[in-house]
């Protein structure tokens, strides 16, 4: 396939990730604030697409090292892009049918080490990398932000024991609008930032770019205004399930479980941790639920969850490598993935509707989407 | 392969000690702020509840400011 064409349909698949991304990780930030109905659940989704938004333009330092060391970038071809990035969208898809919250930064990193195996073996993947920079931080960071989640829980409930509870609910209901928009700004500019760099570096292997580039400007604007919009679409499957399925959450619990997420992303951000802030997220919920007594933690749910995030990786690399190798093969490989790929996302919408979660019944809870029927796409 | 243990115990203990005192700071505002509300309702007025909330919440959008200082020079 002429190299241009190519680096074209690796551009608009980067932005179709992209858009997943945010669908996916609305949750994050807004699944609590929703749950406890700080805010409404369209004005969440709307806020957070601004954060979002705003969040891309902000930053483009992680951008510079897409795939952080974690695969050698010389073995790396648009078409090995192109496959991993199908991969991560698929398992993102995936997931969100299930209302399973997973790393969309796992997906993707799993799709680019199944794509660059196959194609440049397994010395073009840095296995030492990928534990130090992906595996620990997706174990220590979900527990570290339950901990801290779980204390801070405890500590509230405590101290305003003996305030009036109206009073209580409605303070820490406020307070959560200051700290679920922390966590969306903070998502902003670490999971945007991630597609930045991959069409920057498609564009660097095409020759459109010199080496060593940072994103020009539009990439920012298309990254930017492609995950928030799918922010406001809102991912309402994985929303419920982080808001409701795992615990049910109150206004303090929400807001612990929210300054917890964001010290957590902001402290290992700052020292150069590439976390997941799903995990993060989670961990917190997770936390909140434990630190208040009597609080039932569905563990069910929560081990469907830890399920989810050991397959995302590999999942998204199977994918990746199929995707990698079949979009290598010249112009009508690439086709026939960029057609599989459309089809499957098609089948998962399809899907969906037979059983819809939106704005509207996000807050039910008589019928868990881990329980859905199976996908068909 | 090198695992950057304390880079990784100074993110738990950063992350740990931030989340506790902030979440304190509020729900110590809140007290605060309801002790007030329970006050004027009996028709007094609780000054040491008034400055110990301000002060509270003062202190929190301190910290929530550092956060989005960190965020956008991070």
């Amino acid at each position: 396939m002429e190299s241009s064409l190519l680096v074209v349909v690796v551009i608009v698949t980067a932005l179709a990730f992209d858009f997943t991304n945010g669908f996916h990780d609305t949750a994050n930030a807004m699944a609590t604030s929703i749950a406890t109905r700080a805010l409404k659940p369209k004005v969440a989704v709307a806020i957070s697409a601004v954060l979002n938004l705003a969040g891309a333009f902000l930053s483009v330092e992680v951008a510079k090292t897409i795939s952080s060391g974690i695969v050698s970038e010389s073995g790396i071809t648009p078409a090995v892009i192109f496959g991993g990035l199908i991969g991560a969208i698929v398992w993102n898809l995936l997931t969100w049918f299930l209302g399973l919250p997973s790393s969309s930064s796992h997906a993707l990193f799993g799709g680019l080490i199944g794509a660059t195996w196959i194609a440049a073996g397994s010395g073009a993947v840095h296995f030492g990398v990928v534990f130090e920079k992906v595996i620990i931080p997706a174990l220590a960071s979900p527990v570290i932000a339950g901990l801290a989640a779980m204390v801070a829980t405890y500590l509230a409930y405590v101290m305003t024991r003996r305030a009036k509870q109206a009073s209580t609910t409605k303070g820490f209901r406020a307070g959560q609008i200051v700290t679920a928009s922390l966590v969306s700004l903070a998502h902003g500019t670490n999971d945007a930032q991630k597609t930045m760099g991959v069409i920057t570096l498609v564009l660097i292997t095409g020759n459109m770019l010199g080496t060593g580039s940072g994103p020009p400007i539009w990439v920012v604007a298309a990254c930017g205004i492609a995950m928030a919009a799918g922010t406001y679409i809102g991912g309402w499957r994985v929303i419920r399930t982080l808001g409701k399925g795992l615990t049910d959450i109150q206004s303090p619990q929400g807001f612990a479980a929210e300054v917890s997420s964001t010290a957590v992303i902001l402290a290992s951000s700052h020292l150069g941790f590439a976390l997941s802030t799903t995990h993060v997220c989670s961990g917190s919920v997770l936390g909140a639920g434990l630190g208040r007594r009597l609080a039932e933690v569905r563990w069910g749910v929560a081990g469907k969850m830890a399920v989810a995030w050991l397959l995302t990786l590999p999942a998204a690399a199977v994918v990746g490598a199929i995707a990698g190798e079949t979009a290598s093969q010249g112009s009508l490989g690439t086709i026939l993935v960029a057609a599989a790929g459309l089809v499957i996302a098609v089948g998962f919408y399809l899907a969906s509707r037979r059983n819809p979660v939106d704005a509207k019944n996000v807050n039910e809870t008589e019928q868990m989407p881990a329980e859905a029927p199976a996908p068909v796409g | 392969m090198h695992i950057d243990w304390s880079s990784l115990g100074l993110v738990a203990v950063v992350a740990l000690v931030a989340t506790t005192v902030l979440v304190a700071l509020f729900a110590t505002g809140i007290q605060a702020l309801s002790r007030r509300e329970r006050a004027a309702e009996a028709g007094r007025s609780d000054a040491v509840a008034t400055v110990t909330a301000g002060t509270s919440f003062l202190l929190c959008a301190a910290i929530v400011l550092y956060g989005i200082y960190l965020i956008v020079l991070g």
